[in-house]
Order: structure tokens, then sequence, then C-alpha cells
């Protein structure tokens, strides 16, 4: 078992290697962070660009390869580069992560939390009203893209603020700029800016869990184990969720995992639309200025979140399930 | 997951209907799906719009009415205009085309690959099996959303949807072809498969005639679920202007256009983002249906 980790674990190094060159590749052959420059206004001379552009090592004069390889000696020593405006991109990428795990964390467990809750009961209940309005519900929500359901959102806390004349809901970054107060207020504050972006996310979610842990109970109700639990003199209740429940909810949990690594790069257009500053948003704004230091940084970091994600739920997968372990 | 899968296999067995009936156990089958039936026929007067719509409305695509700019809904215009004057019944029927070919293609491609690289990564097993996973690992980790950005820019002009609908079909086979794997180590030992190979049957006709067509209706399901995949994809991209590039025109383009609108001038977002809401409601429905009917050992698990 400790081998087979080992070797896993490298595959994914060299995986998230190759993925980060590529990323790195690709944006310093297409992106042009010339124009940042030559867009100035007073506009520099072509000296004055070009040293710029040497210093931040983004010269497209330079060959690709000896800009690639500078590039990677630093990243070595933990070191992504900078940004286009001379600042360095290292420090910045636990910032960004920062934001977007706040957004996704509670995202993510109120969403599967509730999709597991109505899933699980639909199950219980299949083809009666409840199931019914679950799956509906759902499959409504499953149609619409997220960047629709934020917009509608936002749409709606627009016509209810002006309906109530002032600012019922937020929906433009992560605190109110220049916010002055102690610990509770800022609190408060940010709390009140995460309600609608939580609440996008949230509900994305709650449709694909309660889908997912429906049919997975559908399963397992099915079971003779359950038949056995209820045959043996257990309540109906304690058997479904001593033994239904628990074993259903197995591949749920893996999916849980892999869902919130997905997530980081999965928020992206939510974090956009409201302003949030985080991953998925530094990563557009990078592609639009032309950076590409931080295109490639923000792309290792969603690819390490990716295999972190894949690898975790894989062992939860075979701890939590005895069968995979023989 | 393989051991569920042996697990559940002598049951399976005696189900698969002989060749020869399986068209039409298949078609009986379906409509007796209500979802499916309903899914179908919306999808129907969807795509009768989309070719219809823009004929009929007396405005060209892009064409712009500088006489009605932001013009609400009226005769003249079904559906009012947008801020250059352009007819959103047009625009929005017209980029609806698009999407159903979009989602379509995608879906197709996508499936294909998926097929191909699991039956025989499953089938040959090995050297063949751990190369090919790995190139999937590799497709997953890869940033496809800056890769799909970077290069949305490059193949602007006409036919660059083209491009987008491979780039999208390029980073959408992974999960499908584990899964197809999975089904193909397990098929592989079945007698049929075995008398074929000493027959001396080729391998690449065996994957082909044997193993494929035995997962067709995973696949079509597995396709149908796709093209949603693909259309929702493709209009996330086009709201932040990565998608289908001007002079093409997709739902994700007219939806993105009419958001800025949202508040002032509800129709210039609402009618794109109903019919894409109801396009997608669609080909789910008929999806989730059909995996429902054709294959009741996974109840749309991914979903």
């Amino acid at each position: 078992m400790g081998k087979f980790l080992v070797r896993r674990l490298l595959n994914y190094v060299v995986l998230i290697f190759l993925a980060t060159s590529f990323a790195y590749l690709l944006a310093a052959a297409n992106l042009y962070p010339r124009g940042y420059f030559e867009q100035m206004q007073p506009p520099p001379t072509d000296e004055v660009i070009n040293t710029q552009l040497d210093t931040l090592n983004l010269n497209d004069q330079t060959p690709l390869a000896q800009r690639y390889v500078t590039w990677l000696s630093g990243v070595a020593q933990g070191d992504f580069g900078q940004t286009i405006q001379g600042g360095d991109v290292t420090p910045q990428i636990w910032l960004k992560a920062g934001v977007t795990l706040r957004l996704i964390t509670v995202a993510t467990l109120l969403g599967s939390a509730l999709g597991i809750a109505i899933g699980a009961y639909a199950a219980v209940r299949q083809y009666r009203m409840f199931d019914k309005a679950a799956t509906v519900a759902s499959f409504f929500v499953l149609a619409i893209p997220t960047v629709v359901i934020a917009l509608s959102v936002q749409v709606f806390a627009t016509g209810i603020n002006e309906a109530l004349g002032f600012q019922f809901f937020l929906f433009s970054g992560e605190y109110s700029a220049g916010f002055q107060g102690n610990g509770w207020e800022l609190l408060l504050n940010r709390i009140h800016h995460a309600i609608l972006p939580t609440f996008v996310l949230a509900v994305a979610l709650f449709a694909a869990f309660a889908r997912y842990q429906r049919n997975m109970m559908l399963d397992v109700l099915g079971a003779d184990f359950v038949r056995t639990a209820m045959a043996k003199g257990l309540t109906r209740r304690k058997a479904l969720f001593k033994h239904a429940l628990r074993t259903a909810l197995i591949p749920t949990i893996t999916y849980f995992t892999f869902t919130f690594g997905v997530m980081v790069s999965g928020a992206t257009f939510t974090e956009k639309i409201f302003g949030w500053h985080g991953m998925g948003a530094w990563l557009i704004d990078a592609i639009f200025q032309q950076d590409v230091h931080i295109v490639a940084a923000a792309s290792c970091f969603m690819a390490v979140t990716i295999m972190l994600a894949s690898f975790l739920s894989d062992i939860l997968y075979a701890w939590l399930d005895p069968r995979v372990r023989v | 997951m393989s051991t569920i899968e042996t697990s559940t296999e002598p049951a399976k067995a005696p189900t698969v209907p002989p060749a020869p009936n399986r068209i039409k156990g298949i078609a009986s089958q379906l409509l007796g799906t209500p979802r499916v039936i309903i899914g179908l026929g919306l999808l129907a007067l969807l795509t009768l719009l989309a070719f219809v719509g823009p004929l009929v409305s007396g405005w060209e695509v892009g064409e712009r009415d500088y006489a009605a700019l932001f013009a609400s809904p009226s005769a003249d215009h079904w559906m009012g205009t947008n801020k250059t004057g352009q007819d959103v019944w047009t625009q929005s029927t017209a980029g609806l085309q698009k999407s159903l070919l979009i989602g379509l293609l995608v879906a197709l491609l996508s499936t294909g690959i998926a097929a191909l690289v699991g039956a025989f990564a499953g089938y040959f097993g090995g050297i063949t099996d751990r190369a090919l996973m790995w190139i999937a690992d590799l497709a997953l980790v890869l940033p496809s959303f800056v890769i799909l950005a970077i290069l949305a820019e490059q193949f602007g002009g006409e036919g660059g949807w083209i491009v987008l609908v491979l780039l999208l079909a390029m980073f959408s086979w992974m999960v499908t072809s584990k899964m197809i794997r999975g089904m193909t180590i397990s098929l592989r030992e079945r007698e049929y498969i075995h008398a074929a190979r000493f027959m001396g049957v080729p391998s690449h006709k065996i994957i082909l005639r044997h193993i494929l067509p035995n997962m067709s209706s995973l696949l079509i399901a597995d396709a149908t679920i796709a093209v949603s995949t693909a259309i929702i994809g493709e209009t996330s991209l086009s709201y932040f202007g990565f998608g289908v590039q001007p002079p093409d025109i997709s739902l994700g383009v007219v939806i993105a256009d009419g958001s800025k609108y949202a508040n002032s001038d509800w129709w210039i977002f609402a009618f794109p983002t109903v019919l894409l809401v109801i396009l997608v409601l669609a080909v789910n429905m008929i999806g989730d249906g059909l995996r429902d009917a054709l294959d009741p050992q996974s109840k749309s698990r991914r979903s």
C-alpha cells in the first residue's frame, strides 16, 4: 500500500509539472505583455519597454525556451515570478486562495448537506410527491448554467433593493470598501457580502448532490442487507439510518471531496460576477491583462487542488469501503 | 468500483436481448418513458425554432434597426431589440442554432474519443492501458479553461467555432473513458469475446463489433448528457468573451450581451435564457430517461 501511494503521488507531481509547464508555454507564446506597456500614457520608448520586459522575464524577443528555463529555475525555488505590474506572484497565491476557500467552504458544505438530506429522503419516498418535487427542482437547476443563476440572483436582489429602498442584499466585493469597524462589525459585513454568492454556489451544488445521493440510496435500499436489517427486527428508521444511509454515503463522501477540489476552479464565474478577488477571478483578469506569470501560477494551484482532491477521494473510498481494500 | 461491477454481472447477463430484437426493444422501451418523449418533443420544437426562427422574423442576423434601440417587444420586433437595434428574436434563434450544433458535435466527438480510448485501454490492458489512462489524467489536470480562453481569441472569424468544438471535445472525454474502460475489462472475459478471439478475429474488430455495441446504451445516454454539458460550458465561456467569436453567434453570446441590461431591459436577457434553459432541460430529460430505460444498473450516477 505504501509503495503504491508513493508511486501514485510521484505520478501526480509529474502531471502537475506538465500541466503548469504547458500553461506557462501557452500563455508565454500567445499572450502579449508588450501591449500592456505600449498602451501606457505617455507611451514609453522601445528601450524602456524592453528593459522592463527583460527584468520581468517577459520579453518576447528572448527565445521562449530561455524564458521558460529562467521561469522554471525560479519556480524550483518557490518563486513564481512577478506580475506585470512588478509585484511578487507567490505571496498573492495564498491571498487569492484564501478568498476562494472562504467562499467555497461554506457553499459546498451547505449545498452538499442539503442535497444529501433531500436526495436520501426522496429515495425513501420514491415516486411520491416529495421525490417528484425534488427531482423536478434539481432537474431545473441542473439545466441552468451557474452564470445565469448568478445573474438572475443579481437581478432579483437589485429588484428587492429597489423595492425596499435600501441595500438589503449586497452583491459586489468581499467587504465594503473602506469599511471601518471593530472585529464583529467587520465579520458581519463580510457575512452580509457572502450571502448571495454562497447561495448561488450552494444551489448549483444542491441539485447535483440530490440527484447523486438519491441514486446511491436507491441502489442500497433494494440491497439484501437492508432487508436483513429490517427482518431481524430493527425499526424502519433505524435500518434506514444505520444501514442504508451509512452505506449510501460512502460514494457521496468521495464525490464531495472531489467536488471541493474542482470548486476551486468551478467558482470562477461566481467570483467574477460577484466581484470576489479569488483564484478564478484572478486568472481571468490575468488573461485580460496579458499577465503570463499569474496564469501559470493559478493553473498550477488549480492542478494541485484537483490532484489532491482526486487523491484524497481515492484514499477515503478505500478507507470507508472495505471491499476496495482486498 | 470493479468489485461492484463483477458482482452484479451474472444477474445482468441473461437480460441482454439477442441482437436482432435489440433496436426494436430499445425503441419500445423508449416510447414507454414519458420523460424521453417530452424531451424529444421539446428538442424537435427547439430545432425547428432554431432553423426557421431567423427566417420568419423579417430581420437578418446581425441587422441593425437604428430606429429602434432598446425597443420593448412589439409586432415589429417580437422579442424587442438590443443596444445596437438587433432583433432579439432573430439573434437568439440564430444563436440557438449554433448552440445546438456545438452541443451535438462536441458530444459526438467526446463520446467517440471516450469510447475508443476506454475500450482500447480496457481490452489490451498492460502498457496500453497505463499509457492511455495517463493521458486521460493529464487531460484532467491541464488547465482547460486557460487553454480555451487563450486560444479562443486566436480562432476568431468565420468557422472559428469549429476550433471551439474541437477544444471542448478534447477536454470532456476523460471521465466517460474511465467508465468505459471499467466496463470493457468486465466484458473482455465473456464467452463470446473469447470465441471471437479464438476464431481469429483481429482485436480492433472485436472492440468495434463486439465490445462497443454492447455498451451502446451507456454510450447513447452519456452522449446525451455530454450535449448539455457542452452547451452549458460554451455559455459560461461566452459570458467572458472566450467562447464563440464574432461574426458567429451562439446563445451564450446573446445571453452575455443581454446580461448587462438584465435590470433595465429584461427582454434582451430573458428570451435567450429561457431558450437555453428549455434546451438543456430537454436534453437532460432525454439523457436521464435513456439511462433509466436502457441501463438499469447505473441509474444516472454522474448527474
